[in-house]
């Protein structure tokens, strides 16, 4: 391990050495496949120039496919057009054509990869972000690269999957059958079954098929068709990136001294905007406890609307909605002092004081890293709500127009006075699972903004931009004065349309830069 | 019991009684290494006093500690990378839990919602075999489609049950690996605001198998009058038919029984009727899982370093031993017959008798590992 640090971190070193670029032969060996699980890092020199443009062009298409999956979660087509577009334009791989461009293509994909990977190994949310759209790019790749390229990936990477014999297959057919109908809508005959070449693969390696049971789980073994192997492979992917990253984060300390590279990769992740809500201790004490009902009215996005008014009739709220309204409350900019005073008020209308701070004033006070690891804990994203564990009986957090059936959802909404027609519509998004489409629904009716103009990614980006609406956006621009490298989710208006690659890498290139991206996706 | 004696009746039985040499070997795993000294344990003393990041060389150590702390409760964590009492000495990174048992655990307070007898802590023969169909059905599972074979399955010592998977496989699963598993086994759940809880169709191979399994525990449990007799209940009854999510048949329903006194299997038999009038059999299917299907607390089974309470502790509230639940006779497994503490040292004619049956209950449950 220390050879392979030392190594790396000669490569970054190297980096520093301007206009300096080898003539290297391409040598597509070097590049075997288009697709790639990036096991090894890049053994070359480039410029600070290239570096730069590669980690954009890069970005771009990471952040398309977040983009994409918040606008298209079920990934339909539009959800592949949205990433195919961003990846022809910035960081094309194809297997045929020219040697010459191939090796060009690859080699942009590979060393743009290691370079945010760098830029996003720092912290947790980067990593997680990173691995997320990182994983979702592959499984692009994967699904749309001919079965050659795919056969070639599972070569060079030891990964042979085993086909069943035929008496395996034919004792496991009725239920084999039965999976399939579920899974895929269309029913296949018994003979066509026993024709088709079925795997049996470790369910340690298919995890998302037990979990999502897509697969029939038996023996400790998923039984899948070909086409199911692609969860497979990209699982296999996603744990091999995560665990590098996991490597790298460790090594990083070791580049605390290159006094060049640091404030670069750091200046790369932050730029990228809607992953993570940074709570800014800049902005606490801006909201008291006596704005939160209005507040509640005027400004919350639905899970957090609701989750006061069970604060307030019940007077208590369980686990997972403390954490997942209490940050929320942390980001808008509640001081510590005020949570206290907060939840105190509305606890003791059910229970005793000492009671009150014997059991939960400690909990509040860890949100704000007062408590126990002294984390500075970050409030809930759309999607940790979304996929987070999902609110069972008594239970208050859950994003609504995922957790709530249909009737209830539509009563709640009535109740927030939101029009039938608008209702009719929100309920259609989400029977097609498109909650966070929902929500922006929601948001554009209760802000009287026109249809389509609406992303909802995260409940404090709601909040900012409902309150930039509301006060005509005087309070948004105290904000953003209050901190600095101030990370926010809300599209800047004074967005340049540069194409050019910036020479120096500065916030403002970098901000123009994804907001252009953002404005391509639309 | 009076909350005085009991100090002096944990002594004895921590002298007398505890199964220190199988539960030893069962937590050694065959291994020479590591696997016991770095394994941590925690104890709940007098006045709920927590310790955590407890850890012991040998059986000896392990007694000597218990013996002389003589803890209300034991729980059993995961197997870190080095010794958990030794946890300071090292950098935080380096420390974390490498191995632990894939864990359940089923709380009878999870089914108050469907429990007309008790609510909370309470439990009776009426609400008791919700916890007998969930061994059942998790039991199976596990081994059918997991390929799990070393189940030990015990007695909470108050109001549910626990499972530990002891497979190696099962030990060395990640985080993400837990998480997936036990979803893969919630076939049911969901907030007040949900109807219907059940979310997997209901030609799934675990779902058909799990139907097959409770429909005799739905009757005897939730339709029978020896049970909750359910739809005699006018809130449990409205909950139950709204999984339909069809108001005018349950309003239908609900009319024609204003004032009808049969009972809830008769009514059940109106509900078939009406479903299958309505080409809805399969929420017949779904009402049945949601009111029988193993109720999980995922989160326990989630986290590799999640502590669970041991086997073989007393509750210091009931007095009872958490033992052993054999899943071949789990239907006859009495949980208010269970010894207590006192009954084990009191009646000391019986002692050497009980031990011996105690031992045997823990022969069966260990003897698998
Ligand atoms: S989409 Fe996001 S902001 Fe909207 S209700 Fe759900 S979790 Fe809250
Ligand atoms: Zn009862």
């Amino acid at each position: 391990m220390d050879h392979k640090r030392r190594v790396r971190r000669r490569n970054i070193k190297r980096t520093e050495v301007w206009g300096q670029t080898h003539v290297v032969a391409k040598d597509l060996s070097k590049y075997p496949c288009a697709l790639s699980f990036y096991l090894q890092p890049p053994q070359e020199e480039i410029g600070l120039e290239e570096f730069e443009e590669l980690a954009v062009a890069r970005l771009h298409a990471l952040k398309a496919c977040e983009t994409a999956k918040v606008r298209y979660p079920s990934r339909g087509s539009d959800f592949t057009q949205l990433i195919s577009k961003a990846e022809r334009k910035h960081l094309p791989v194809t297997e045929s054509g020219d040697n010459d461009i191939r090796y060009d293509q690859r080699r942009r994909d590979y060393l743009s990869h290691f370079i945010l990977r760098l830029a996003y190994c720092r912290t947790e949310d980067l990593r997680r972000w990173f691995l997320t759209q990182e994983t979702e790019l592959f499984r692009h790749r994967l699904m749309h690269q001919d079965t050659q390229s795919v056969n070639k990936l599972l070569a060079l990477n030891n990964m042979q999957f085993k086909a069943v014999d035929a008496g395996v297959k034919q004792a496991l057919a009725p239920e084999l059958l039965a999976v399939h109908s579920i899974t895929s809508n269309a029913g296949i005959s018994l003979e066509r079954m026993l024709s088709t070449d079925v795997f049996e693969v470790p369910f340690e390696q298919a995890l998302d098929l037990v979990r999502s049971r897509r697969a029939l789980v038996r023996n400790g073994n998923v039984y899948v068709t070909k086409d199911n192997l692609i969860p497979i492979i990209v699982a296999a992917f996603r744990a091999r990136l995560s665990a590098s990253l996991a490597h790298t984060s460790k090594a990083l300390p070791s580049l605390e001294e290159d006094d060049r590279l640091l404030p670069m990769l750091k200046s790369l992740s932050q730029q990228d905007i809607s992953h993570g809500f940074k709570s800014k201790t800049a902005t606490a004490g801006q909201v008291t406890p006596a704005d939160i009902p209005t507040l509640a009215k005027e400004s919350f996005p639905l899970c957090m609307r609701t989750t006061q008014d069970a604060l307030h009739s019940t007077h208590h709220l369980r686990h997972g909605a403390r954490m997942q309204y209490g940050l929320f409350l942390k980001g808008i900019g509640l001081s510590l002092e005020d949570a206290l005073a907060f939840w105190r008020s509305e606890f003791t209308k059910a229970m005793s004081h000492e009671k009150f701070e014997k059991s939960y004033a400690y909990n509040i006070r860890h949100n704000y890293g007062k408590e126990g690891k002294r984390q500075n804990y970050t409030p809930y994203s759309c999607m940790k709500i979304i996929m987070g564990s999902a609110p069972s009986t008594g239970d208050a957090h859950g994003c609504p127009f995922k957790h709530y059936n249909e009737q209830n959802l539509k009563t709640k909404l009535m109740a927030y006075k939101v029009p039938t027609a608008t209702i009719h519509e929100i309920v259609q998004l989400v029977r097609g699972s498109h909650f966070q489409l929902a929500c922006a629904r929601y948001f554009e009716v209760t802000h009287e903004q026109p249809s389509g103009t609406a992303t909802v990614t995260h409940p404090n980006q709601y909040f900012e931009e409902s309150r930039k609406i509301r006060t005509g956006g005087q309070q948004q621009q105290q904000h953003r004065g209050g901190a600095d490298g101030a990370t926010t989710t809300t599209t800047t208006t004074t967005a340049t349309t540069k194409q050019e690659v910036p020479a120096e890498l500065s916030d403002e290139a970098l901000m123009a830069a994804l907001d252009d991206s953002a404005m391509d996706c639309t | 019991m009076s909350d005085g004696d009991f100090p002096q009746l944990l002594q004895q039985y921590y002298a007398r009684l505890f199964p220190y040499t199988k539960y030893f070997r069962w937590l050694s795993y065959g291994s020479t290494d590591k696997v016991f000294q770095n394994r941590e344990f925690s104890f709940t003393l007098k006045d709920d006093v927590y310790v955590r990041y407890q850890s012991f060389t040998d059986l000896a150590d392990l007694k000597q500690a218990i013996q002389a702390k003589c803890p209300y409760k034991i729980d059993i964590g995961a197997v870190y990378t080095t010794k958990p009492k030794d946890h300071k000495k090292v950098k935080a990174s380096e420390f974390y839990p490498v191995q632990k048992e894939l864990v359940f655990d089923i709380d009878m307070t999870d089914y108050d919602e469907i429990r007309t007898c008790c609510s909370g802590a309470a439990i009776c023969h009426k609400c008791w075999p919700f916890m007998t169909a969930a061994l059942k059905v998790l039991d199976k599972a596990l081994r059918e489609d997991f390929g799990f074979q070393h189940l030990l399955w015990v007695y909470s010592g108050r109001r549910g049950i626990h499972c530990w998977v002891c497979d190696e496989r099962a030990r060395m699963l990640t985080q993400e690996g837990r998480g997936a598993v036990a979803e893969y086994l919630q076939l049911v759940s969901g907030s007040d605001q949900m109807a219907c809880k059940v979310h997997v169709p209901p030609s799934y191979p675990a779902a058909t198998r799990a139907f097959d399994i409770l429909k005799p525990y739905f009757h005897s449990t939730v339709l029978s009058a020896d049970g909750q007799d359910l739809l005699n209940h006018a809130e449990q009854r409205r909950a139950l038919l709204g999984v339909f999510e069809d108001s005018s048949m349950t309003d239908d329903l609900e009319s024609r029984w204003t004032g009808d006194t049969r009972s809830s299997e008769h009514k059940w038999a109106d509900v078939e009727k009406a479903a299958k009038a309505a080409k809805k059999r399969s929420k017949l299917q779904a009402i049945t899982l949601q009111h029988t299907y193993p109720r999980l607390d995922i989160h326990v089974s989630k986290g590799l370093n999640h502590l669970l309470k041991s086997p073989f502790v007393v509750h210091p509230k009931t007095g009872r031993v958490c033992v052993p639940i054999d899943p071949e006779t789990a239907d006859s497994f009495d949980p208010l017959a269970v010894p207590t503490i006192q009954q084990l040292l009191t009646e000391f004619d019986d002692l050497a008798e009980q031990e011996q049956d105690n031992k045997e209950g823990a022969e069966v449950g260990l003897s698998s590992l």
